[in-house]
Order: C-alpha cells, then sequence, then structure tokens
C-alpha cells in the first residue's frame, strides 16, 4: 500500500513542516502506547484518537499552538508531540488531555502528527517509520473521511458544549461550522 | 519626507508568505489581512505592540488582559451563535523575556467579507443625493424601506449580542460589517444605489464587556445612535427601526430600551454627583 503521509507546511510556520497520516481500524494500538509510555524516542509522535477530532482545521489548530508554543520556548509538557495532544485539551491538565485524545488500547482510528523539528526528520524518515510500525489502513487526512469518524458527542462532552446543535451530514452545514468555531476559539484560549 | 514603516510583525507572522498586509491602525492595535491555516482561506490578525512608554510588567498585564478579554468574549459569542468573527488563534505572553523581548499579544479571527455599515450607507447617502432630483415618491419611498431593513437588521444583531450577555463597548456603523449571503451576486452594478442583502456582523470586540445590565446595553444603543446622528444625517431619522429590530430580539430588550430614555436625558457618562 502507498503511504498515505502527508506533509503540510503550515501557514506562517514554514520551516517547521508537519507530517499527518490517518488510519481507520488500527491493530496495534496498545504496542504503540506502549511504547510511547516507555519514552522510546523512536516514537516520539503524537497519536491522537482520530474519533476526537471534528475537521482539518480542529487538528491542525492543535499542531498551531503546539509547535508555536514550542518555538517560543514554552511547552508545557515533554516535547511538541505531546504538546499536540495537549493542545487539543480545552483545560490545563495534561494526563486528563491524553486520556480524552491521546491513543488507548481501545483506540480504533488514529491520526498521527510528527513535526519536523530536526533536519533528520523528513517525509522520507517517517514514511518509513509509520510503515514498519503502525498496523491499520492508512486514509485520506480530510474532512470527509473524519467525518465518518469522528464521535460528536465525546467531542462536545470533552469541550463541555453539550448545549450546541449537533451537525448533521449535510455540506455546509452551519452547526458543524459554530461547533468548528468554538473547539478552535477553546484550543487559542486554553490556559489564558 | 519620511517614509511610514509599519511596526515589525511578531513571531511567526515574520515568516509569512505573502506578508500580513496592513489594513488599519488605532491607538491600541494594527489590523492586518492575512492567511489562515488553510492557505485558501484569508484571516484577520489583530496585533497589540507593547508600549514603550509603560513600565514593562504593567505592559505585559494590561496587553494581556485586553487581548485576552476580547478573545474571551468572541469565544463565548461564538458558542452562542452570534454572527461575529471566529477566533482562530490567539497568544498573549509575547516572546523573549521582559527585557528586550516582544511584550505585545496578537489575535488571529475570521476574515469577514463585505464592506462595513458605515460604507454602506454613506454611499447611500451619496447616491440619493446625487439623484434625489429624479426618483419620485414611490422610488425614494422604496429606497428609504431598504435602509430601514437594514437598521432592523442591525437592531436584531445588537439584541442578540446583549441576549448573549455580551455589550460592546464601542458600537459604531464602523464596527458592524454587512456579509453577503453565500452565493449571492453583487446585485447592484457600481452606479446603483448599494446592497443591503446579507448578515449583519459584529466585530471589534476590544472594548467589550460580559455585562447583563440594562445601563450597558442602553449606552450602547446610545453611543450608537449619537453615531449615525453625525455621521449619516440622512439615515439618522430611520434609526427608530433599528431601536424595533432590537425590541422584538430577545426578551430584555424592552427594560434596556426604557433605560435608553435615561441615557439620552444625561449622556453616556453617569453623573457622580449625589
Amino acid at each position: 500500500m502507498a503511504s498515505s503521509l502527508e506533509t503540510i507546511s503550515l501557514s506562517h510556520l514554514p520551516l517547521m513542516p508537519v507530517h499527518v497520516a490517518l488510519y481507520r481500524n488500527i491493530q496495534n494500538a496498545a504496542f504503540l502506547k506502549g511504547q510511547l509510555l516507555a519514552g522510546d524516542t523512536e516514537f516520539e509522535y503524537a497519536f491522537i484518537d482520530a474519533s476526537m477530532v471534528l475537521s482539518r482545521a480542529h487538528a491542525t489548530a492543535a499542531v498551531f499552538r503546539a509547535v508555536n508554543d514550542y518555538m517560543h520556548n514554552r511547552l508545557k509538557s515533554r516535547n511538541v508531540h505531546s504538546e499536540i495532544v495537549f493542545s487539543l485539551n480545552p483545560t490545563n491538565n495534561i494526563a486528563e488531555s491524553f486520556r480524552r485524545f491521546g491513543i488507548t488500547d481501545s483506540t480504533k482510528d488514529l491520526l498521527v502528527v510528527k513535526v519536523s523539528v530536526s533536519p533528520e526528520i523528513t517525509h522520507e524518515s517517517v514514511a518509513a517509520h509509520l510503515e514498519s510500525s503502525v498496523q491499520g489502513t492508512p486514509v485520506l487526512f480530510d474532512d470527509q473521511t473524519l467525518s465518518e469518524i469522528s464521535d460528536i458527542n465525546k467531542i462536545k462532552k470533552a469541550y463541555k458544549l453539550g448545549a450546541l446543535p449537533s451537525p448533521t451530514a449535510k455540506e455546509n452545514d452551519e452547526a458543524k461550522q459554530r461547533l468548528e468555531n468554538s473547539l478552535l476559539s477553546a484550543i487559542a484560549l486554553r490556559g489564558s | 519626507m519620511e517614509e511610514f514603516k509599519p511596526p515589525p510583525l511578531p513571531s511567526p507572522f515574520n515568516n509569512t508568505t505573502p506578508p500580513p498586509a496592513l489594513l488599519t491602525q488605532g491607538a491600541e492595535a494594527h489590523l492586518y489581512k492575512t492567511i489562515s491555516l488553510n492557505p485558501s482561506i484569508p484571516a484577520a490578525l489583530k496585533v497589540r505592540p507593547s508600549k514603550p512608554y509603560r513600565h514593562p510588567i504593567l505592559d505585559r498585564r494590561l496587553t494581556r488582559q485586553r487581548i485576552t478579554s476580547e478573545a474571551r468574549c468572541l469565544a463565548k459569542l461564538i458558542r452562542e451563535g452570534v454572527s461575529v468573527p471566529a477566533v482562530l488563534a490567539l497568544d498573549w505572553e509575547g516572546h523573549g523575556g521582559t527585557e528586550g523581548g516582544w511584550g505585545g499579544a496578537w489575535l488571529m479571527m475570521e476574515w469577514i467579507d463585505g464592506p462595513v455599515v458605515r460604507v454602506v450607507l454613506e454611499q447611500w447617502e451619496a447616491w440619493m443625493k446625487q439623484n434625489q432630483g429624479s426618483l419620485d415618491s414611490s422610488q425614494i419611498e422604496n429606497e428609504e424601506a431598504r435602509v430601514r431593513g437594514l437598521l432592523r437588521k442591525m437592531g436584531s444583531a445588537i439584541g442578540v449580542l446583549h441576549k448573549a450577555g455580551v455589550v460592546h463597548g464601542d458600537l459604531t456603523t464602523s464596527n458592524l460589517m454587512l456579509r453577503p449571503s453565500a452565493g449571492a451576486s453583487d446585485a447592484v452594478d457600481g452606479t446603483g444605489s448599494p446592497s443591503m442583502e446579507g448578515d449583519v456582523v459584529l466585530i471589534d470586540f476590544g472594548l467589550a464587556s460580559q455585562s447583563n445590565q440594562d445601563e450597558d446595553r442602553a449606552v450602547d444603543l446610545y453611543v450608537l445612535e449619537r453615531a449615525i446622528g453625525s455621521t449619516h444625517p440622512r439615515s439618522e431619522p430611520m434609526f427608530g427601526e433599528l431601536i424595533m429590530g432590537y425590541r422584538d430580539s430577545y426578551k430584555g430588550a424592552v427594560s434596556a430600551l426604557k433605560r435608553l430614555e435615561d441615557v439620552r436625558m444625561r449622556g453616556r457618562k453617569r453623573s457622580m454627583l449625589g
């Protein structure tokens, strides 16, 4: 299977390319989580439970916040990759952010993010390593695919947005835009 | 003549391609047009530079308080579904320490397309002045009905804002925008009377605060009434339409409007005497 790793040059952060891959039906979630907990630097990734991600804009907002904080030396967690998971959380509790947004043993759909913080981290190196270590079906990282994966009720609960109307399947949905905008502002404002 | 140099942009926007374009500058902030995280979607960037004449610690605290209060008001309104720009990213901490660092703050927001209401009303008043000789009374009636429709929408937008528990603090026709509905083409050509179709979007919450008090709400309306009176004389007689739109938009509107009567009698500032 051809690699589905996408390399994004985030606006305003051209010096820090971001590599993103989305997988469905992950077979070895427990192993990946174990490597992460063991602090294996080979496995320094942001492993995100994709059911907690609403859209591309939602994920990239968290990446932007983490990378911007990294560039200005104010990470609250261990490295920029753990910070991406933490950035998704609306509150300042790091452990909670991993429970809610990070990989768990039961994670079925996984979003993997790796930031090129050093020149050795390239599209090729990340693609090769993921290919050999993640057992799952690579899929496109786009809003269409994410809409099939995201668990709206869990996301609303994590952001305490239960009162908001739930998005429906139709395109250009106002409720989805409102929910997305609410998530983005929560990410931007965390800790203010 | 000395060439105007815009202030240097804070990191990371000094790396942005194309560089953010300075649009306007106020006493407290600079407004730029830039791109959002999705480079095909534009964004507005509000930068509050540090004030070198203030003590650095006080300066950072004030800058931080103001930018976070603005972003918090916007976030609350977004959750409530009020028409305001979305908050895309925020940085209140500056960087590089208090000595020699950058003590400013920035707020990246959704880009709102469309003119500000001030421009719409100015264009309309100019157009009316130019064409009044050739318009019959039913055409004038029709034109004024369009403006009344716009004023009603403005009143209703302000009502929805107040209902959500936020007062704007600086309501003028420059802080209300008219976003054309998606897919609508320019209904009027360059020589015609300006379009008044679309949604009213409230912008610039730099002086906003969270309040449910009739007094604060009434002052919001009074400030706008005075602003319209001084900048749009031909539209002013129709201000009553804005009040009607406001009255119908939420339950507490009636008591806020009652308070507006008092505020009109005495002005914006409450008397400190007695």
